[in-house]
Parts: structure tokens; sequence; C-alpha cells
């Protein structure tokens, strides 16, 4: 049975893009590192042996022009991945994602789309400090024009690229380093999850906690701790940002009536506060409690790892959260 | 030509200087004791100490990933470098910024940044400052061959050219960028003619040698003050280490692909034990002499890394402290 077989996060995002580029000739891969593990650990293995190098393309280190030529390609037809292999190397090509790339289909008047996947991989920790750390789906979320899909397990991971690759449209696709090396089961066929899609990762009345990337595995262990204190949290795997599953949310938050939101982002201006805003606004009367935020603070990511760990938040935090939101 | 011993012996010191401090973090980086990213600079010192000799105090430095050499030979606390690659508060960037962000600005070293180009501009307008308040200093822009790839040189090079501006584009090249070597990322021809079209003063230099490094800097520095910069200067040079830590090969990626004779080639161009043997056969510098450096060297860097490793680490409390919005 194909679905009991497990698979690395890292090497299910292998999968995808090896399938769609066997099923689909405009498919390519482009950016810096592709044949280097130092840069996508082993996301690219065999491609480049696979495919040759017309269809994986390493680069120079040239982001703005890169990312525009998979803008191009893709208004010229092909169907381009293109990968920054830390976010923080996305500033660089800011203007053909978010200037170009986003509102080409509407600035068009619907004449052409713009089928190009955008993955950028968050690498936080390591004492990398604030230029190799940076998670910035927040700031592509809040542009008319782009997807954006957060995968937090190997099955979403596969799932997620395919569904990127086949929509018409632009899609931000950001996993993250240290979720490369979680296992989990993956079809070996080649399957969607669709975008704008999250799911219950786990049921219960007491609370909703709001999970993207890896803070999902932390609301995971947090929910255990919870549990023997008796609290029943329910915990939602978000998956996509843009569009957003409104949805799932509200119908969560109207049983549950409390909610916690984590996220990898800052706390100020991003993801977490777009959900309280939601549900603030269209489930005022199911909340019982304040909404709380588990995020990283309005700081930079700091070098030494003492501090990271105050920085980068836990389950513990989730906790401390949803008890503050019960006793509220 | 004709060196005051003192300089001589100051080029001499300083590159030992940085050769010895990058290898003493070797065993505590494959210990896990450094863990911020070092991208050190062994084989490479004579082109920082060459071109950093040539500038004044007041001068401008912006570094990139690379920068513990720029860091040193601006003149900048060893001290003070070493604590902070073990990330401690009284690390030059109180343990904020890690091996990647130095900065000492009372020495004119005003940052370095791993964003690949990411500095050039900012030097850029380190020029545009010192045009505007007509105060002399020259800036210095660090980068690789890497950062060619990267627009911003272009456009930096044409404002540049365009406004007289004093800053030297001082381009590191050591033939790889990462995994990638020269020659999968530019077309085979020399990087100094990248300056050509904008007709400023070109150099391309023998990095490895800190006496031709110096006395092409010398002239640089000059072309800048008299505002006739800006002026764009190649090194060839070549790194010992891995891109990142001591060895790629080592640490777990495996993605150092240098050919073993191409190291060996280079080993043999060392730019330290050339100019001891250079200044030994003159007898500019007696063996004696050399000797003494060499154990002074040791022992100041034996006394940052003691330093360093006795001092505490930012406390969890200070977390915001330098965050103002
Ligand atoms: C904008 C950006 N893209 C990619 C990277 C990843 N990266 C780190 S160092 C480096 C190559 C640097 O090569 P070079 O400029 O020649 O400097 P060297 O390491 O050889 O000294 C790259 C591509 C980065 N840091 N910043
Ligand atoms: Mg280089």
């Amino acid at each position: 049975m194909s679905s009991h077989r497990k698979l690395q996060y890292s090497l299910a995002i292998n999968e995808a893009l090896r399938q769609m580029m066997e099923a689909d000739r405009s498919v390519i891969l482009i950016g810096q590192g592709v044949k280097s593990p130092w840069y996508v650990g082993n996301t690219a293995q065999d491609l480049l042996a696979l495919f040759g190098d017309k269809r994986i393309i390493d680069t120079p280190v040239s982001e703005n022009a890169v990312t525009g030529a998979a803008v191009g390609a893709a208004i010229a037809g092909m169907k381009p991945v293109v990968v920054h292999p830390r976010m923080d190397f996305m500033f660089f090509a800011l203007d053909p994602i978010m200037n170009e790339a986003a509102n080409w289909y509407y600035m068009n008047g619907g004449r052409a789309s713009v089928p190009v996947v955008f993955w950028g991989i968050i690498n936080r920790r390591g004492e990398q400090a604030a230029q190799h750390s940076q998670a910035l789906h927040g700031i592509f979320a809040h542009v008319p024009g782009l997807k954006v899909v957060m995968p937090a397990t190997a099955y979403d991971a596969k799932g997620l690229m395919v569904a990127a690759i086949q929509d018409p449209n632009p899609v931000v696709f950001v996993d993250e380093r240290l979720l490369y090396s979680i296992e989990g089961p993956v079809p070996e066929e080649i399957y969607c999850v669709e975008i704008g899609k999250g799911c219950v990762r786990r049921v219960g009345n007491d609370v909703t906690i709001v999970a993207i990337s890896l803070m999902v595995h932390e609301a995971m262990k947090a929910a255990e701790i919870l549990e023997t204190g008796g609290v029943a949290a329910e915990v939602i795997d978000l998956r996509t940002i843009k569009p957003i599953d409104k949805a799932l949310i509200l119908a969560s938050v109207r049983k549950t009536g409390r909610l916690v939101v984590t996220d990898v982002g800052w706390r100020s201006f991003g993801v977490s506060a777009e959900i309280a805003a939601l549900v603030a606004g269209e489930a005022f009367n199911a909340l019982k409690a304040p909404i709380y935020r588990v995020a990283l603070p309005d700081c930079p990511a700091p070098a030494s790892s003492v501090l990271e760990e105050v920085y980068y938040p836990s389950a513990e935090d989730i906790v401390e959260a949803v008890n503050r939101v019960l006793k509220d | 030509m004709n060196y005051p011993k003192d300089l001589l012996e100051y080029l001499y010191r300083m590159m030992l200087r940085i050769r010895v401090c990058e290898e003493s973090f070797v065993e505590h980086i494959l210990n896990r004791e450094v863990k911020t990213p070092c991208h050190l600079y062994s084989g490479e010192e004579a082109v920082a100490v060459g071109l950093c000799a040539a500038l004044s105090k007041e001068d401008y430095i912006f570094g990139n990933h690379r920068s513990h050499g720029h860091f040193l030979a601006k003149g900048g606390s060893m001290k003070e470098m070493v604590a902070e690659i073990y990330c401690r508060a009284a690390g030059c960037s109180r343990g904020r910024g890690g091996s990647m962000h130095l900065i000492d600005t009372d020495v004119g070293m005003m940052g370095a940044a791993p964003i690949v180009a990411g500095t050039i501009s900012l030097a850029l307008g380190a020029a545009l400052a010192s045009v505007i308040r007509g105060d002399g200093r020259v800036a210095v822009s660090f980068f690789g061959d890497g950062a060619t790839g990267e627009g911003v040189l272009y456009e930096s090079l044409n404002f540049a050219a365009l406004k007289n501006l004093p800053l030297i584009f001082a381009c590191e090249n050591n033939l790889y960028a990462t995994h990638m070597p020269i020659k999968e990322c530019r077309v085979d021809q020399p990087i100094s003619k990248i300056a050509e079209p904008y007709g400023i003063e070109i150099y391309s230099e023998d990095g490895n040698d800190v006496m031709q490094v110096y006395e092409a800097s010398r002239e640089a520095v000059e072309t800048c003050r008299a505002g006739e910069g800006p002026v764009f200067m190649e090194f060839k040079t070549y790194r010992y280490r891995g891109h990142v830590g001591p060895d790629d090969n080592i640490q777990g990626s495996h993605t150092d692909i240098r050919p073993q004779d191409e190291i060996a080639l280079w080993m043999e161009k060392d730019p330290i034990t050339r100019f001891e043997r250079h200044v030994m056969e003159r007898q500019l510098l007696d063996s004696g002499r050399i000797q003494h450096i060499k154990e002074e060297v040791t022992d100041e860097v034996r006394e940052a890394q003691a330093f360093a490793r006795k001092s505490p680490s930012p406390r969890q409390e200070d977390l915001t402290k330098y965050v103002f919005a």
C-alpha cells in the first residue's frame, strides 16, 4: 500500500519535483545551489542526472535576474520552480516576485497568467543571525496576487509542491530546513494537497491552536502536555497562508470559543495578526477570551544561541498562552 | 622598493595575526563550541592587510561574510572579534551578530554582512558622504568573485564613476563561490574587465603578494583622494579552508569540489611564507625578529581565545535591547 510508505520531508519535495518534471516537460528547476546539498539538502538529489542542465539550472549569485527569468519563462509558457536556499536571499528578488509576477495577471486584464513557483527555505537557528534566519511568508501574503503555502509534514510537502506547480498562478512555497529530516507517510503517486485548505491535526473542544509550518509540531507537543492537565486543544495546521482557510478556523473557534495563534514569523503586522482580525471580525460572539499569539518577538534574529533560546517560541510558550486563554 | 622596517613588520605581523587567529577556531568549530558560521580567511590575508595598510584610520571599509581578516586588518580588536565569534556579550556586536557581522566604527570598520553584494552600495554611500562633507575619506568595499553576479555591483560602479566617488571596489577573486567554480558563474573573461565601460582606474593584482597589493592600493587610494575615483581592484587569491568552516568535506555537506592539486599549488603561493622568505632573503628582517613576532602573535591569539571563552553570553532578558521599532 503506497500510503504506508514513509518518506522524509525533503525527499517528499524531491519526489514532487521529479514526478512533475517527468509528467510535464515545461517544468524546470532553477536557482542557486540546485546541484549542491549544502544549499538545498537532498531536495534536488538525482534531478540533474535525470533531467540534465537544461532543466535543472544552477545559477550564479543573481537572485533578481534569475527570479525574473523564471517569471519571464512562465509568461512564455514554462512552469518554473525557482529556489532560494534561504528566504533572506529573496529580498534581491522582490521586484520580479511582488511587482511583476503578483500583478501581471490583474494588470494585464487576465490576458496572461504566470505559473511560477517561488520556493524559499527558512533556516532558523545555528547562530546565523539576522540575515540568515528570516521567515518572509507574511510579507508575501500581504501582496495581492501571490498564493503562499507552508507545509508542516512530508505528505503536505509533496502535495503542496505538486499543487503549486500545477497552479496557473504564482505560488510562494515556503519550507523549513529544520523539518527536512522528519518522516511521514507519503503516497508514491502524484497527488495534490489543495491550496487554500488547512486541516485539523488534533481534535479538541477547549481551545483552538492555529499553527503553521514548524509551529504545528510545537502545537502538537503543547496539546499533549495540555492533555495531561485535562485540556483538550484542537490543533489546526493552516498549510496554506493565502488564500486562508477561513471556514476551518471559524468553525473551530465557534466550537471552542478560545484561540491561540502560533506563527514562525514576527508578531506584528503578520499572519497571526491577520488570523486574530479574521476571528475577531467574524466570530466575535463565539469568543470567550482574548486571542493570544505565540510568534517571534519584534526583533531581528540574534546570533547567540543563548538568545536564540528565548527568541524562538516553543511548545511551552504555547502551553502558557493556552493557560492564559483558559483563565480569561 | 625600500620600505621602512616598521612597515614590513607591520605587514608580517598583521597577516600572521589573521592566520593564527583563524586557525585557532578550527578545533572549536569542529567540536561545536563555535556554532556561528565561520568563513575563514586563511590564505587570503595579503589582500586585506596590503589594502588596509594603504588606508588611514579614518577611511571606511565594508565587509561581507568572510570578513575576519578585513576587521583585523583595519585595526579592529582581536579580543572583541573572537568574543563575537563565540557570540558573547563582550563581542564587537554584543553577541547579536556572530561571525558574519563584525564592526568597529572607531577604526573605520563600518560593518559586514553576508548578503552577497549587500554592502557594496553601502560603501558607495559612505564614499558619497565623504564627498558631500569634503573630508577626504576613502571607502573600500570588499566583495568576492561571487558578488560579480549581482546587479547592484554594476549599478554602484556606474553611480560611483558618474559622481567620481572615492570608492575602491576590492574584489577578492578566490575562484569559487560556495560550490561553484568561477567558470560556471562567469563568462571566461577577467573580472577586472567588468569595470572597463565605466572608464575608471583598474588594477588586477596577485592577491597573495602583500607588497604588490600594498603598492597598488596606495596608488588607488591616491587616485581616490585626488577626486579621480572610483577604482576597481581585482585580487587573485585562494581560500585554504572550506567555504564555511574548516573543511566542507569533513563537515557533512561534502561539497568541496576543489581539486587537491589546485589546493596544493596555492599553498605553495602562501602569502605569509612568501613574505617571510622575501624579507629574510633580503635581510630586511632577521629570523630572531620573525620568531619573536610569531611568539607575540601566538600569545595574543591565545589570550583572545581565553578572554572570549570565559566571557559571558548576552543576558536573555536583553534580547530586545537594541530594538527600536
Ligand atoms: C544574496 C545572497 N545570495 C546567496 C548567498 C549564499 N552565499 C553565501 S556566500 C556565497 C558565495 C560567495 O562567493 P564569493 O562572493 O566569491 O565569496 P567567497 O566566499 O569566495 O569569499 C553565496 C552564494 C548569500 N549569502 N547572499
Ligand atoms: Mg569567491
